[in-house]
């Protein structure tokens, strides 16, 4: 977390900056020669049925303001990054890549599988790290999905999820894209843990730890096959956070 | 005895592989009800093979300068297209997308491998029923009309062709397609013999509609007949989807956004007709959805969103895809296609403008250009009984018609593509 916060202090302020600037309205704005539309919600939309995508979003203003500061952010800084690094690397290395990255990670696999008492799933994980680190060599192999040892991703937002804690209201996050306010400290919860004690702590050198956290964001950003404003919708931002939030619930549920 | 048993296994060993080679493979399909067809991705194995990068660049065009783009729209600024290229002199082909896709949609992308590994040049379009089409490049904003598309991506082409020129060498133009973008390349075609820019020397029509309202008009109702209340209940629909995928995931244990995955599952747990009629009746929603709202807005609203109100970046959409989820492709064509056509021409009626917007329009062209191949299948689920067979007739000895495959399923199929390449090559039709 430390990290985050010193490398992402100007990000932040850009950020604010960009959301001031875009205002907080989020009701188009009727003028004197406004005519109501031919098509109206009240005659299309039946009783005993939900209006549409209701998703609790009381920030939208907000957090159409970081979508937007995002969509720049990916176009300009982050993928001309990711396809560098792609143009760079041959694919077998960062194949190696991902595998270390996913490696480091079953920390956090591990510790939020034990706090919702998976007991199956936690021994999975742990079995997985052992036998990546020394089969695998330091997690650049992952023979342990071969041997039908399969990955079992938990973070802290489902461990709170788990325990019965709402999503909170829709977020945005900067970089990191969309969250909810249960997610988000989940995050932070994940982060915390995982620089205090996990890999991070064990090293504890700070700048292998600040390479780290370049390395597996560029690698995560290069594995999500998504950029802003591609999908062709201009309900973009409405759908991308419906899909998010029921993507949580199942993950939760399951 | 033993000696002849010897030398005929010998002889039959020497001559088995060259015989098997002679003899072309059935065409084979995994999938033989049209829905999975359409729905599913066809597992790699049948796939043909690709190169895995090829040289692209992507290029802006402005097509209108002077056209202001809405505020709400802050993320468009010109058509973007794109560009494979050979090293030296080559043939080009432009390829127009399906409804809804965009010029770099995962079938685009499959489509301008397979055509670079042929030989060609390739510009890929996006479909003009596509949001940034109707934003930066249709000139009536109101899309679905033939003769006026194929206006609009005839200027595209021009454009690009200037954008790019300096950089590839062209021996000959030629055109293709696929659904929607498959009839549009037979009006494209046609104009193209009047304005003659680029005297195409093939044009081939994969899976296109015949008649734009009938097909328009199953795919409206796989979603209302298939889905009990319709586009009311869309959220519980999606919420049942997400729910069998979550259920699929605990018995296979593991999950993975794959075609092998996703065969392996539809195995295992084969999906009711109405759900995948459902699926595809969905996903056409969600297209005309994007379109119908982007239309409105381009026009100074009054249709789904009120006439003269200011929508910024931060404006919140969701009343509006609400009300658009609502809105059929048929709700659109008649509340607002037929009466702009009708307000330009006063004796314009719906009735003719179905009959328009059909291949049976320009039968007699269609006859006579030799040049124009069709590749379709049988049981493709966009088409009325009767239109395959008078495809079939049209077209005759230049049909490509395979039995299965239901609607683009069988785009990438190896078959598919060898006859694709040939047809190009003039070896075929």
């Amino acid at each position: 977390m430390r990290l985050f916060g010193t490398i992402n202090k100007n990000l932040f302020l850009l950020v604010l900056g960009l959301v001031l600037l875009g205002g907080c309205a989020t009701k188009p704005i009727a003028g004197p020669d406004t005519e109501p539309a031919m098509r109206q919600e009240v005659d299309l939309v039946l009783e005993g049925t939900e209006a549409g995508t209701e998703v609790y979003d009381p920030l939208e203003g907000f957090n159409r303001g970081v979508y937007r500061f995002n969509y720049y952010f990916d176009k300009y800084l982050f993928l001309p990054v990711v396809r560098g690094y792609e143009f760079i690397l041959p694919d077998y290395v960062q194949e190696r890549v991902s595998n270390f990255v996913d490696n480091v990670f079953e920390f956090n696999n591990f510790t939020n599988n034990l706090l919702q008492l998976k007991l199956k799933a936690t021994g999975t994980t742990l079995a997985r790290f052992v036998v990546n680190t020394t089969v695998g060599v330091a997690g650049l192999w992952d023979p342990a999905t071969t041997w039908g040892m399969r990955r079992q991703t938990e973070d802290f937002g489902q461990t709170l999820g788990h325990y019965g804690v709402g999503s909170g209201p829709y977020l945005v996050l900067p970089i990191l894209g969309p969250s909810n306010l249960r997610d988000t400290t989940g995050f932070v919860g994940d982060t915390l843990a995982f620089n205090n004690f996990g890999p991070p702590a064990w090293v504890d050198d700070d700048d292998i730890s600040l390479g780290f956290t370049i390395v597996s964001a560029i690698d995560k950003r290069k594995r999500m096959p998504f950029s802003y404003y591609d999908s062709g919708s201009p309900f973009e931002y409405e759908r991308i956070r419906m899909l998010y939030t029921k993507k949580r619930e199942l993950e939760i549920a399951n | 005895m033993r000696r002849w048993l010897t030398s005929l296994v010998l002889f039959l060993m020497a001559v088995l592989p060259t015989i098997s080679q002679a003899v072309d493979k059935p065409y084979f399909y995994p999938y033989v009800n049209p829905l999975e067809a359409t729905v599913m991705e066809l597992p790699p194995f049948y796939q043909a093979d690709i190169p895995k990068e090829v040289p692209t660049t992507t290029f802006v065009l402005d097509v209108f300068p002077e056209r202001e783009i809405p505020e709400v729209f802050w993320y468009e600024d010109g058509l973007e297209c794109s560009l494979v290229d050979q090293k030296g002199k080559a043939p080009l082909i432009f390829v127009i997308a399906g409804t809804g896709a965009k010029f770099n949609s995962p079938q685009m992308i499959k489509m301008q491998k397979m055509l670079y590994q042929a030989g060609y040049h390739v510009i890929s379009i996006t479909s003009p029923t596509h949001m940034h089409f109707v934003v930066n490049a249709s000139s009536t904003m109101t899309p679905g009309h033939l003769y006026e598309d194929a206006k609009d991506l005839y200027r595209v082409m021009q454009l690009a062709i200037k954008e790019v020129k300096d950089d590839i060498d062209v021996s000959s133009y030629n055109l293709t397609g696929y659904s929607l973008g498959g009839i549009q390349a037979a009006f494209v075609s046609l104009l193209d013999e009047e304005e003659k820019v680029f005297n195409f020397k093939r044009v081939l029509l994969i899976n296109p509609p015949v008649s734009l309202h009938n097909s328009v008009t199953i795919l409206d109702n796989m979603l209302d007949d298939n889905i009990p209340g319709g586009a009311n209940n869309l959220e519980k629909w999606l919420s049942t989807v997400m729910e069998k995928l979550a259920a699929a995931e605990k018995e296979m244990g593991y999950f993975e956004l794959s075609s092998d995955y996703i065969y392996k599952a539809s195995k295992r747990f084969p999906m009711r007709e109405d759900f995948l009629a459902s699926l595809v009746g969905v996903s056409f929603r969600l297209s005309s959805t994007d379109m119908i709202f982007a239309s409105d807005v381009m026009k100074g609203g009054g249709y789904i969103t009120p006439r003269n109100v200011e929508m910024s970046n931060s404006t919140s959409l969701a009343r509006f895809e609400t009300i658009a989820i609502r809105t059929s492709f048929g709700n659109y064509f008649d509340e607002v296609f037929v009466p702009y056509f009708q307000a330009k021409d006063p004796s314009m009626t719906r009735e003719k403008l179905i009959e328009l917007l059909s291949l049976r329009h320009i039968d007699p062209y269609l006859r006579s250009a030799k040049k124009i191949g069709l590749l379709h299948n049988e049981d493709d689920i966009i088409l009325q009984p009767g239109e395959i067979e008078y495809l079939e007739e049209l077209f005759g000895s230049r049909a490509k018609i395979f039995p299965t495959g239901g609607h683009l399923g069988n785009m990438n199929h190896q078959d598919a593509v060898d006859f694709m390449v040939k047809f190009f090559a003039g070896q075929e039709g």
